[in-house]
C-alpha cells in the first residue's frame, strides 16, 4: 500500500523518540537483545528493575492497542519447527555480536559507531541471504 | 522513578513497533527479499527512528549525566571481531527465515498467537546457549 511508508516513518520517529528517553532520562541504551538478554543470562543484573519495567511496557502497550484498535496480523508462519530454528538463530547471533535492529540499527549508527554500522551491514546481509534461499531457493517460507 | 520512564519507554518502542509493521512478518521478510518483491517500508522505519535518537546523543555529549543521575554509555570501541560479524551473520538469519527481531517478537508477545511464544522461547534457550558457543569460536579463531 502507498501509505505503508508513512505509518513507517511516524513509527520509526516513536521508536527513536522511545531509545531518546532511555538515553537521557535512565542512561541506558535501548537494545530489545541485550535488555532481555541481560535478565536471561544474569549479566544485567544490576539494572533488572528498569529492563523489567521496560520489557512490561513493550509487551503489554502493543496488547492494549491491539484490543482497542482492532487486530494486527503477524502472519508469522504456521510451521513451529521454522520458528523455533530462526528464535535460537535470533537468540545465538545476537548475544554473539551484543545487539540487534535496536541496539546495533537505531542507537549504534544514530551515534555513528562502527560496531553497529558493521553489525548492520552483516545482519542485513544475513537476512537478504536467509531469504533467498528459504524462500527462493528452498521455498520453504 | 527509573521504573516508570523505563515502562514509559518501553510502551513507545512497542507503539511504534506496532504502528511501523515491524510486528508484520511478511513487510519484514518483503524488505529483506532484495531478489523478489522488495518493500521498501523498513527503510523509513529504521530512517524515522535513527532521526530522534541522533539528536538525542548530541543532547546526552553536552551533559554530564543522563536525567535520573547514571552516566551514558560510554561509546564501545570502533573494534570489530569475529563474534560481532558471525553473530551479525546469524541474527540476520534467523531474522530472515521467521521476519522476527527480538523488539518486534516481544512487542507480539501479547497478540501473536503461539508461534510467538516458541519464538521467544527458541530466543531465550539461543541467548542461554551463546556464551558457550562464542568460548568456541574464540578458541578456533585463536587456533
Amino acid at each position: 500500500m502507498p501509505i505503508d511508508w508513512i505509518w513507517g516513518l511516524i513509527g520509526g520517529l516513536m521508536i527513536g523518540s522511545a531509545a531518546s528517553l532511555y538515553l537521557l532520562v535512565n542512561g541506558r541504551i535501548m537494545g530489545a537483545s541485550g535488555i532481555l538478554g541481560g535478565l536471561i543470562d544474569g549479566t544485567g543484573r544490576d539494572t533488572a528493575g528498569e529492563s523489567l519495567a521496560f520489557l512490561a511496557g513493550l509487551v503489554l502497550v502493543p496488547a492494549a492497542l491491539v484490543m482497542l484498535f482492532g487486530p494486527a496480523p503477524t502472519h508469522l508462519t504456521p510451521s513451529l519447527v521454522i520458528v523455533a530454528a530462526a528464535g535460537a538463530l535470533v537468540g545465538i547471533g545476537t548475544r554473539l555480536a551484543n545487539g540487534c535492529t535496536s541496539g546495533h540499527g537505531v542507537c549504534g549508527i544514530s551515534r555513528l559507531s562502527l560496531r553497529g554500522i558493521v553489525a548492520t551491514v552483516f545482519y542485513l546481509i544475513g537476512g537478504g541471504l536467509s531469504v533467498l534461499v528459504f524462500r527462493h531457493v528452498l521455498g520453504v517460507i | 522513578m527509573r521504573g516508570f520512564f523505563a515502562f514509559l519507554a518501553g510502551s513507545l518502542f512497542g507503539a511504534g513497533l506496532l504502528t511501523s509493521g515491524m510486528t508484520n512478518t511478511t513487510k519484514v521478510q518483503g524488505w529483506l527479499d532484495v531478489f523478489g518483491a522488495w518493500d521498501p517500508t523498513l527503510a523509513f522505519v529504521l530512517g524515522g527512528a535513527i532521526l530522534p535518537m541522533a539528536v538525542a546523543w548530541r543532547v546526552a555529549a553536552q551533559r554530564p549525566l543522563s536525567t535520573l543521575g547514571s552516566p551514558f554509555p560510554a561509546k564501545p570501541a570502533p573494534t570489530v571481531g569475529h563474534n560481532l560479524v558471525i553473530g551479525s551473520l546469524v541474527f540476520g538469519a534467523g531474522w530472515g527465515l521467521a521476519g522476527l527481531c527480538p523488539g518486534p517478537a516481544m512487542a507480539s508477545l501479547g497478540f501473536g498467537g503461539w508461534g510467538g511464544a516458541v519464538f521467544i522461547l527458541a530466543m531465550g534457550a539461543g541467548m542461554i546457549a551463546a556464551p558457550r558457543l562464542r568460548a568456541r569460536i574464540d578458541r578456533l579463531a585463536t587456533a
